[in-house]
């Protein structure tokens, strides 16, 4: 970070700080008071879209750590979220298990299937493991669709709110809570893996694999670890989707939920928390942004109809352009408005180096 | 005997849509995962010829033809060349986007009906007896004809003439090559209107032959299961990986379940890579163990 001069990094405990100057914990501060105090001031409507935009976060900040901070491609997200949500459909709708039983579950069943996934990556790279996982999310899918044609159940399961303590978790008030806090959750355990000596692994494998064996990094265990971390996580972002949208449906998870989750984490910024996040809500809440500017233009009739196609692409046109001209993504933008925010009236560092 | 003639009609479809495939990994080392888009495209093309210019099929089809080598050659030079010396998976997730601004801009025009390109150009499509009781209709002949024409001319074209020795070139070295005095770029350029062709030609056959439908890019998806089987770089591997993709697909619709038969491209994808990650006859580059 170039902040100019007067801003020095002297010790070790100081360059791992997360919160490393009073602006950022104030603008931590205020983030966290406003997540908390919104449901007091904003309408149902919004709180919705935060909650999608939190529930993507978690899955995004998964697909971050396997494809941002290792480096291993991953076509196969929408098979990962998939494994997870019929997880939990099956065990309700064939054992009535609660979600004591349901999560952990999930959380195995994605581990399981991250381990098989992961396995090949030992051999392949690149191109070809991408291949695989894409394989995997049509065979995952195949399964539910068989399920669903097995039982009768063609239009897809329900599944029943989750029940704490005699309380009914349905409320949009009480589901934005939930799914802000374990976003955060997700962003701090992605930090904080970001800074540990797993996550400087990855980013040395990522880099490059022949230099990271030969500083001693397992390179096959830590890339099987970086699999089956993501597809655990993803999986119970699957499981946590089927809860809030109380229904599991195989059409729910086609190869366009992959695209959406490649789109955030590139839009955001590969390898970046902050950037997944950021990338999440903006894939997100891009089609109501679309919109809502359509209906502050007083488009109507036709025009409206043409514009449904176009709200839900235009992520893919949006993701071609960030890699054509911006591979940092929005954190790359961001960082250069902030550098240049800190350092004007000059236009860069006096000290050359500085990130 | 209808069982053979099925896998035959299925591979041809498969040979025209990976060789699209392999064209395109050998110039870019790009998986172009809009293949398929590109296939739809073509199909469309074809309607808008036949609804607006003219019905006639001799008119129709090569202007889908030629319609779809244009967005190739756009398509590299838009997208493609200026991805050089970026990672290869950013270059993948371009053709990925690609993909889905395809699949709007023609939602947009031509909206998600389904529409029949064979009925607007009055194609009589009749059922041919083949020798053995089987019977396969014109179109699909026609598509047998078109895989065995283009993989005939490819190969002529790649083994003999002057620009297709220079592609194989390129292919194999671009700096050696540039330093040579090709123009890897026009080479390039032309591998990826090639490819677009053979997806075109696809999509103009299969439209109508059976449909069309904005969806139809998920074709694609399958048949690089059928590029990968043969080998990501080899022409000659994409016939014999469509031949035994779409015999398994046939077996598992006729023997199994329709819903296995969907997956099981990807099933032979998988078994592909646990055993044999460079295909039948594709090179083994940049695969190493860890």
């Amino acid at each position: 970070m170039a902040y100019g001069s007067g801003f020095f990094k002297t010790s070790y405990e100081a360059d791992m700080a997360v919160l490393d100057s009073g602006v950022r914990r104030v603008a931590l501060a205020m983030l966290v008071i406003g997540l908390l105090a919104l449901p007091r001031v904003a309408s149902a409507f919004v709180l919705e879209l935060l909650s999608q935009a939190a529930l993507a976060a978690v899955g995004a900040l998964a697909l971050n750590v396997l494809t941002g901070m290792a480096g291993q491609v991953s076509l196969g997200h929408a098979g990962f979220l998939a494994a997870g949500a019929f997880t939990v459909g099956v065990l309700v709708e064939g054992w009535k298990a609660g979600p004591l039983v349901t999560f952990p579950a999930a959380a195995v069943v994605g581990a399981v299937l991250g381990l098989a996934v992961g396995a090949p990556s030992l051999r392949l790279k690149g191109l070809y493991l991408a291949l695989g996982t894409l394989a995997m999310h049509f065979v995952v899918l195949y399964l539910g669709s068989e399920y669903q044609a097995r039982w009768g159940l063609n239009t897809g399961v329900s599944v029943p709110p989750i029940v704490v303590f005699d309380m009914r978790l349905r409320t949009g008030v009480q589901w934005y809570y939930v799914l802000i806090a374990l976003a955060a959750l997700a962003a701090v355990v992605s930090l904080n893996l970001s800074r540990s000596r797993v996550g400087r692994a990855w980013m040395a494998i990522r880099d490059r694999e022949v230099a990271a064996a030969s500083l001693g990094i397992a390179v096959a265990r830590y890339k099987l670890l970086a699999f089956v971390a993501s597809s655990t996580a993803t999986s119970l972002a699957g499981a946590v989707w089927a809860y809030q949208r109380s229904f599991v449906s195989v059409e729910a998870f086609s190869f366009f939920v992959t695209v959406e989750y490649l789109a955030m984490i590139v839009i955001g910024g590969l390898g970046s928390t902050l950037g997944a996040l950021l990338g999440a809500a903006f894939v997100t809440l891009l089609p109501y942004a679309i919109d809502a500017a359509v209906a502050s233009l007083l488009i109507t009739g036709a025009a409206e109809y043409y514009l449904f196609p176009l709200k839900f692409g235009a992520f893919g046109f949006l993701m071609a352009l960030f890699l054509l001209f911006e591979p940092q993504g929005l954190v790359g933008m961001w960082r250069r408005a902030r550098n240049w925010l800190v350092l004007w009236p000059l236009r860069y560092a006096p000290l050359r180096g500085g990130r | 005997m209808q069982a053979v003639a099925s896998v035959l009609v299925l591979a041809s479809l498969y040979v025209l849509l990976g060789v699209g495939y392999v064209l395109v990994y050998r110039a870019s080392r790009v998986l172009n995962l809009a293949q398929g888009d590109l296939m739809m495209l073509g199909g469309y093309a074809l309607y808008a010829t036949a609804t607006t210019v003219s019905a006639a099929p001799v008119v129709a089809f090569p202007a889908a033809l030629a319609a779809g080598a244009l967005t190739g050659v756009l398509v590299y030079v838009l997208l493609m060349r200026p991805m050089a010396g970026h990672p290869i998976f950013a270059a993948v997730l371009v053709t990925v986007s690609l993909g889905i601004v395809l699949r709007v801009a023609v939602v947009l025009v031509y909206t998600d009906q389904i529409r029949y390109p064979g009925q607007v150009m009055a194609l009589s499509n009749e059922p041919l007896r083949l020798p053995g009781g089987a019977a396969i209709s014109t179109l699909d002949a026609l598509t047998v004809l078109a895989a065995a024409v283009l993989v005939g001319g490819l190969f002529a074209f790649l083994r003999g003439s002057r620009l297709g020795i220079r592609m194989r070139a390129a292919g194999e070295r671009p700096l050696l090559a540039a330093q040579r005095g090709i123009d890897f770029n026009a080479v390039f350029a032309l591998s990826w209107a090639l490819a677009a062709l053979a997806g075109a030609l696809a999509g103009s056959l299969y439209a109508s032959n059976v449909r069309l439908d904005p969806s139809l890019g998920v074709l694609g998806l399958k048949a690089f299961a059928v590029a990968l089987v043969g080998g990501l770089d080899s022409i000659g591997g994409v016939v014999v990986g469509a031949l035994i993709v779409a015999a398994v697909e046939v077996l598992t619709i006729r023997h199994v379940n329709p819903l296995l038969s969907e997956v099981s491209p990807f099933l032979c994808l998988l078994v592909m890579l646990l055993v044999r990650p460079w295909g039948l006859w594709g090179t083994r580059e940049e695969l190493e163990r860890v």
